[in-house]
């Protein structure tokens, strides 16, 4: 036996090799498995770890002078979780919720279909319901531990102080797939600005989102924070923004203008501030706020009088005789004329069967009164005079181009670049253009109307206003904006960089003389206000239906506050509805009020409607 | 009294003290994987509150230490005398456990002690090893060319298999097989042994991959698999056996040349008709026209089974005929298997087959549970992500992670490195325990040592190769790891008092 069991001893090898074959086959396996591949660690990452976003806090916006005007509101968000809800009394549900229970029941199946819902899982928690106000959600909350498996989380929705300015302010609304291509910052669900401030400022009041990194078991419940917390990013909230509106102004603005279609605008001619920013119609923000937003939304996109529209930035108006100042200016330098040049107007321009009417007045007239009076005759005169001087441009196409220049230094016919988002350039014609439309055989009296801003020559409400500002700097504007801070972040310099026209400044003066004496004994007599020298312009630009009433102005004469230009579509004469506008606002800015003989004056210009039937704009 | 005190003296020098070192490193990393694995994101409760399993465990290892030094303090002739009633006692307690037991998740093999539950098949092993072990040193005793001797053996073995398999826990059941090695090591042909181990790879591979289609969708991966690996074994098996060093011990020169002359042509003409032949129609299979490959493999076959026998006859040469009996078996067994699992049985009567056998582990898709598994281990890395920093084990994505798929969390948080460290310990243990097996100067410690090792090795085979995806899905722990008292102490008695019946091997030499 023992010889037996000696014999068997090499079997010891054979077992202790069975043994060691086990664990290198088992070592190389795990070699394999942990340290051939990261797929594994992937996939382990993807199991547990959930990453939450956490949403900043959009910055709030307020007027210069403090007054807030949009802030966040918290609003809610209903979630379910599927697995939880059942036995919950459905009715009781819906009559806390306000809904019916066939959007109940419609919307219980939308959660379910993975196909619209890929997220889906009956362990966690689906949006159910969004934006409720805190009236809603308070009802809820009172009855919630009736509704087990029905959750809520807490968002933020934009509410407004007043129903005013709403195309500064624009509004917030879901990202669309072009936004998420376009900057990997936003996810579906998003929220972004859409319009206004809300839109051009949106990187600054975003903030940061900050995401926390949770871990979720095998059921996709959330098991609390993974490292405590060390990995997550806390969300940076997005930065308040001061605008240079003064809300009062604004309001007067948008009172002034109500049932009619136009715009004013006013900037504060040393900063390039803009002070009030009206387009009418306008629409109440108020209502574009959580769930309606689409409704109202749409219903605004289908209105016939385009009150989403951007007048004072996107609408292209013919400037009409407040384009006279600009020409005055340039003939002054181009030294055309002189301020004591004197051109005759016999109710209107003459010259080789070309007529340009023109109102009763005295005549020959120096440029001073010219302005004062808005002789057409003038302006046409100095722009022949301009165009067919062949001493000092060899060509006609040579002097267009010199006035074009002047034009576009002046922050015609290029967008000024406003911080708001959809502004238009205008239309400043140049000899290329002429070119090709008269097939290069043209001159001055072909252009004659461009004098006299008509024609060719398409403006924006905030570029005649700007011309106002320009005037009343003598020489130099700051682009006009309409944010004035940003929350520990200095504004562009292309906000606070003067930029200087192509004409001296003592023209300027000649001019300023001009719009003075337009107050004073003029066309802008009404205008007048015994406490300081207003400066102004009327226009009253042909269309094919009624003239647009027009005014561009500045006050006071010197250390000017305020430089202005209302716009009132089929408006009639600039006397009519421009000036008193136009001396209403500058009174509301500079004294800071309205005196009862101007409310009253006011009130009967709000009275006065204008029948806009189905008139082509 | 002196004479007692310097033989206490001789056992504390004579015991295993490598072994014991061992023990311990291994129990103190079961412990911390435990704590890995039962511990709760985000809770305050101390890893030694009895609330927990890491608490618990605490208990258990304490007991089982305690446990262990009793037993080393027993005489070592105790178990030498007592194994029989030790067994008859164990088989009693299996045979009553089903109906003391309650169910739990299907298994009735828990027996409720006040609040604690012992499982009853986890004690079964040491007390089976001692019966066998004291049979197999009863004098005069021989396993070569006794088969009555063998059938007791058997008998001895398979009672606790079946009382077992009654508390419907195949998985334990299984580990009894182990005791082949032993009777390997003791004189058991090494044919039976290759024949059983053949028999399981076959209906292992062939049945967990039948489903899968392979070369052109027309054939079955496991099918293809079991028949190439007969080939291989046939092939392997005339290098082994008929080669003319294997045959030349007893034969003259001429017959010797004569031999050398078939091994050649057979060995050519076998390999060539097998794997090339195969090779061919997996080819044409492919891409000229898709057909089963494993049609084509059963004729290969065939042919090299009636070359064989022709061989046999023609060369004189017995052994090519048992190589193709060995081949008429494995395919008849295979097939056999293969027809009463997939035509015979009802579809759910074949499910219950497969999941009994581990080879269909849970029912929500094939194999969730197992690369689940498979990703905690993947995503622990060279270093692993540190103690109770694993987030696949602590959120559940792996089923039964402080017992059966506790290695899981060593693969987790502790990397390649601490699975690495794991398994060479084991390694070192089992190499030990032969080491000290064979130092027995009785076949009694020779025997049971053997039983140690290869019930050991038997559940760090299954256990991690479960884990590793290499193994069917065989619900067993994995020794000092896994949670549970049952199973610490159950391994802890097989141990110890093996470690005390080493200890007294120089006593009676004296």
């Amino acid at each position: 036996m023992e010889n037996n069991s000696h014999q068997l001893e090499y079997r010891k090898y054979v077992l202790g090799f069975a043994a060691i074959l086990i664990v290198v086959l088992y070592v190389l396996r795990l070699f394999v498995l942990q340290l051939t591949s990261d797929d594994y660690k992937t996939r382990a990452d993807s199991n547990a770890f959930l990453k939450r976003i956490q949403f900043p806090a959009r910055g709030a916006i307020s007027d210069r002078n403090g007054q807030l005007l949009v802030y966040n509101q918290p609003a809610y968000d209903i979630l379910v979780t599927m697995r939880e809800q059942i036995g919950v009394d459905t009715l009781d549900l819906c009559e806390t919720l306000g809904i019916d229970t066939a959007w109940y029941n419609r919307r219980m199946v939308e959660i379910k279909d993975r196909n619209r819902n890929p997220g889906y899982s009956p362990h966690t928690q689906q949006l159910f319901m969004s934006q409720l106000s805190t009236e809603e959600f308070s009802r809820f909350q009172e009855k919630m531990f009736r509704f087990p498996g029905f959750y809520f989380q807490k968002r933020t929705i934009r509410q407004y102080t007043t129903g005013h300015a709403a195309h500064i302010l624009g509004d917030v609304g879901e990202v669309s797939p072009k936004d998420i291509e376009d900057d990997s910052y936003y996810r579906a669900g998003d929220y972004i600005g859409k319009l206004g401030v809300e839109r051009s400022y949106e990187r600054q009041l975003r903030g940061i989102k900050g995401t926390e990194i949770l871990l979720r078991d095998v059921h996709g419940r959330v098991k609390g924070s993974y490292m405590e917390g060390a990995y997550d990013q806390r969300p940076i909230p997005g930065k308040n923004l001061t605008l240079s509106i003064d809300l009062d102004l604004q309001a007067l603005g948008e009172r002034l203008m109500q049932g009619k279609l136009g715009s004013i605008v006013a900037i504060e001619p040393k900063t390039g501030e803009i002070l009030c920013l009206v387009s009418s119609p306008s629409y109440d923000p108020r209502e574009m706020v959580g769930r309606q937003r689409g409704k109202k939304h749409q219903e605004l996109s289908q209105d016939p009088m385009k009150p989403l529209l951007n007048r004072a930035i996107m609408g292209l108006y013919p400037p009409g005789s407040t384009f006279k100042t600009s020409q005055a200016l340039t003939f002054l330098e181009e030294g055309i004329i002189s301020p004591q040049t004197a051109y005759a107007c016999s109710h209107g321009f003459h010259f080789k069967g070309l007529k340009v009417g023109c109102h009763g007045h005295a005549s020959p007239l120096p440029l001073v009164p010219a302005i004062a009076t808005s002789c057409n005759g003038y302006f046409c005169w100095g722009l022949y005079h301009m165009f067919s001087n062949r001493t000092k441009y060899a060509t006609v196409q040579e002097a267009m181009t010199r006035w074009k220049d002047h034009m576009v230094a002046m922050g015609f016919g290029y967008q000024l670049g406003v911080d708001l988002p959809g502004e238009k350039r205008g239309m400043i014609p140049n000899a290329d253009f002429y070119d090709k439309a008269y097939r290069g055989s043209w001159n001055g009296l072909t252009v004659i109307s461009i004098s006299i801003g008509q024609g060719e020559v398409n403006l924006t409400p905030l570029q005649i206003a700007n011309l106002g500002a320009t005037i009343a700097n003598r020489g130099w504007f700051i682009t006009p904006h309409i944010v004035k801070e940003i929350q520990d972040e200095p504004l562009d310099t292309l906000y606070t960089r003067r930029r200087y026209t192509r004409v001296a400044s003592t023209h300027y003066e000649t001019i300023v003389a001009g719009m003075a004496k337009a107050v004073e004994g003029g066309t802008c007599r009404q205008a007048k206000n015994t406490n300081y020298v207003v400066c102004g312009k009327t226009g009253t630009a042909q269309n094919r239906g009624h003239d647009h009433s027009v005014f561009m102005g500045f006050a006071p004469r010197e250390n000017p506050q305020i430089a202005i230009a209302v716009y009132v579509e089929n408006g009639g004469w600039g006397a009519t509805f421009g000036v008193p506008f136009g001396a209403l606002m500058m009174e509301q800015y500079l004294t800071g009020h309205l005196s009862e003989e101007s409310e009253r004056k006011a009130q009967s210009l709000i009275d006065r409607t204008i029948n806009y039937g189905d008139a082509a704009r | 009294m002196q004479q007692d005190s310097t033989r206490k003296k001789s056992i504390i020098g004579s015991i295993d003290w490598l072994t014991i070192l061992l023990y311990l490193i291994l129990l103190a990393m079961g412990w911390m994987s435990i704590c890995g694995a039962s511990y709760d994101y985000g809770s305050s409760v101390s890893l030694l509150d009895l609330s927990t399993r890491s608490g618990m465990q605490v208990v258990w290892i304490g007991t089982a230490v305690l446990l262990g030094a009793i037993i080393l303090l027993l005489d070592d002739r105790m178990f030498d005398t007592f194994a029989y009633i030790i067994y008859a006692a164990l088989m009693v307690l299996l045979l009553v456990t089903p109906f003391l037991a309650r169910d739990i998740k299907g298994s009735h093999s828990w027996i409720k002690i006040g609040s604690f539950s012992l499982q009853s098949a986890e004690f079964a092993k040491f007390a089976t090893s001692l019966a066998i072990a004291k049979f197999m040193s009863s004098y005069g005793f021989q396993l070569q060319g006794s088969l009555k001797n063998f059938a007791i053996c058997f008998l001895i073995i398979a009672l606790p298999m079946g009382l077992i398999v009654m508390q419907r826990e195949t998985g334990s059941a299984l580990v009894y097989t182990s005791f082949f090695l032993m009777l390997y090591r003791e004189g058991m042909p090494g044919s039976i042994l290759f024949a059983g181990v053949s028999a399981v790879i076959y209906f292992v591979v062939g049945i967990r991959f039948a489903e899968d289609m392979v070369i052109g969708d027309t054939t079955s991966l496991g099918v293809f698999a079991v028949e190439t690996l007969i080939m291989v074994f046939v092939i392997g098996m005339i290098v082994v056996y008929c080669s003319p060093s294997a045959l030349t011990s007893n034969r003259p020169s001429g017959e010797a040349r004569n031999a050398g002359q078939a091994y050649r042509s057979t060995l050519l003409i076998t390999t060539l008709l097998c794997l090339g032949g195969m090779m061919i129609a997996a080819l044409v299979s492919k891409y000229i026209y898709p057909f089963d490959v494993t049609m084509v493999q059963g004729a290969l076959l065939g042919i090299a089974i009636v070359y064989l026998v022709y061989t046999a006859i023609a060369s004189h040469i017995i052994r090519y005929f048992y190589i193709a009996l060995f081949a008429i078996g494995s395919l008849g067994f295979f097939f056999s298997a293969h027809t009463i699992l997939y035509k015979v049985l009802e579809p759910h009567q074949q499910k219950r087959v497969l999941v009994l056998l581990g080879l269909q582990d849970d029912p929500k898709g094939t194999g969730y549970n197992v690369i689940q598994a498979q990703i905690a281990i993947g995503s622990g890395g060279l270093e692993g992500k540190g103690f109770l920093n694993g987030t696949q084990t602590k959120l559940k994505y792996v089923p039964e992670q402080a017992t059966d798929f506790i290695f899981c969390t060593v693969g987790e948080e502790q990397g390649f490195i601490g699975s690495t460290a794991v398994l060479v310990l084991f390694l070192i243990m089992l190499l030990r325990i032969i080491h000290v097996a064979e130092r027995q100067p009785y076949a009694f410690g020779r025997v049971y040592g053997y039983c140690v090792f290869s019930i050991l090795l038997f559940h760090l085979l299954i256990n991690v190769g479960m884990v590793l995806g290499l193994m069917p899905v065989i619900g067993i722990p994995l020794p000092f790891f896994s949670y549970g008292g049952s199973s610490l102490w159950g391994f802890t008695l097989l141990l110890f008092i093996f470690l005390r019946i080493d200890a007294g091997r120089n006593r009676l030499q004296h």
